[in-house]
């Protein structure tokens, strides 16, 4: 059991080693080009959007969670995006690639609105 | 001609808060579904739940039907896991009618998701219903992915647009209206122009003395704006039937009894078969209300007793059978 537990702590480390090579390498190229990827996250709770209105720089990419146990939609005014129906715990993510002001409402039940600042 | 009184005055029997200048609400959390009788050209409503007390006589009438709402089939969560059960329960009291309707309104939500296995359990279920017949109009649930298209497919035959229509029944004109689709950020329940268009036109003829009824989901009225129930242009639609003496008015969506007289106009909302939804402002969203497994049931049944009474020659009764 011991011996067991110790192969498998070996393999793990071995697996974080490489892994941290890998990532290393990745982020060498990467940084020459852009800037590592941001995440922002909203929450659907009590058929609001929340934080209502987000500000995020280029390339973050957002991600909605309805947490309602009502379905709801995310979707552009200006039809930029759009999300299937989202039932309870379902998720719904877009990349921003330009700055702006992004709009959005639920198509389900139209008074939910939400903005989205992106920025340089 | 009749002198238009807003708000007409209600008659509260239950002491249960209903204020004169306000529309009564009669607490049927999440009621099954309401007999509708035509009389005299005059709609009298009864709750489903209480049908072993009403009086055989009131349910002869030149015509009535059934008016079930938001069955959300396929939804499963605490405040109410099975939503095929009370649906069956609401078809149970159909069936034990005295005098059998003649067809069932559907007011939208048949499906909590969209999904073909909700809508094909729901017709399902409503197939061992008494009356064969059955009027729908979509919940905004209905037309989620693919802007209705699904519906139109499944229930749209012979209806204009995007499923609206009206058809006659002993001398009664029915329009079934569509105020789901297209709807704008920030906004409510709409009609649109191409909708209103083709319903102006469709009343147009008809004689004063016709016996009307509009049904749709989302009220058309301003139930609770806040939380979207009300109908951006309902107001335009409702101006066509003004020289209608009897108009009823039947919507859903709101998954509770509520009713108000206006003039010539009576509206009522109708509970859900599936789960119960708070009261206007009473929480912080309109989300299902969860109570106990053991209550749900029961609060199925709770109605309370109301009379309505309006001041002009058609006033309208809508009982809950005490």
């Amino acid at each position: 059991m011991r011996r067991s537990v110790r192969i498998a702590s070996a393999i793990a480390v071995a697996m974080i080693l490489c892994s941290g090579v890998a990532v290393k390498q990745w982020s060498f190229t990467a940084s020459a080009q852009q800037k590592p990827a941001s995440t922002a996250e909203v929450k659907i709770d009590n058929f609001s959007f929340g934080p209502v209105d987000i500000t995020v720089p280029v390339g973050t990419t957002v991600t909605w969670t309805n947490r309602d146990d009502i379905p709801h939609t995310v979707v552009s005014t200006e039809k930029v995006f759009k999300s299937k129906v989202l039932d309870t715990d379902e998720k719904f993510s877009y990349t921003f690639t330009k700055p702006g002001e992004y709009p959005y409402f639920c198509s389900v039940h139209p008074k939910m609105t939400g903005k989205v600042v992106v920025t340089n | 001609m009749s002198i238009k009184k807003k708000d007409e005055l209600l008659h509260d029997h239950n002491h249960d808060g209903v204020d004169r200048r306000g529309f009564l609400k009669c607490m049927a959390w999440a009621g099954t579904g309401a007999f509708c009788v035509i009389k005299g050209g005059v709609l009298n409503s009864y709750s489903l739940s209480r049908l072993s007390e009403m009086n055989p006589a009131d349910a002869k009438g030149e015509l009535s039907f059934v008016q079930i709402s938001d069955s959300h089939m396929g939804f499963n969560k605490p405040a109410n896991p099975d939503v095929a059960a009370t649906l069956q329960a609401a078809v149970a009291k159909i069936n034990a009618l005295s005098t059998p309707p003649e067809f069932l309104l559907h007011t939208g939500d048949i499906s909590h998701l969209s999904k073909p296995e909700e809508f094909d359990a729901v017709d399902q279920i409503l197939k061992s219903a008494s009356a064969k017949d059955v009027f729908f109009v979509p919940g905004e649930h209905d037309v989620l992915n693919d802007d209705g298209k699904q519906y139109l497919d499944r229930y749209g035959k012979g209806t204009q647009g995007n499923g609206w229509y009206s058809f006659e029944k002993k001398g009664v004109h029915f329009v079934g209206l569509v105020n789901v689709t297209n709807l704008k950020a920030g906004g409510l329940g709409t009609l649109g122009h191409d909708q209103l268009e083709w319903m102006e036109k469709d009343v147009k003829h008809l004689k004063s003395s016709t016996p009307i009824v509009v049904f749709a989901h989302i009220p058309l009225w301003a139930v609770y704006p806040e939380w979207g129930w009300g109908t951006e242009d309902s107001a335009q639609a409702l101006s066509y039937l003004k020289k209608f003496g009897s108009v009823t008015v039947l919507n859903g969506h709101i998954h509770q009894t509520m009713q108000k007289v206006e003039g010539n106009v009576t509206f009522h909302t109708a509970t859900s078969t599936a789960f119960p939804q708070p009261k206007p402002g009473e929480a912080p969203s309109p989300g299902p209300m969860k109570v106990p497994a053991e209550q749900l049931r029961a609060l199925l049944g709770i109605t309370d007793v109301n009379f309505v009474r309006g001041q002009h020659a058609l006033g309208i009764i809508d009982s809950n059978l005490g």
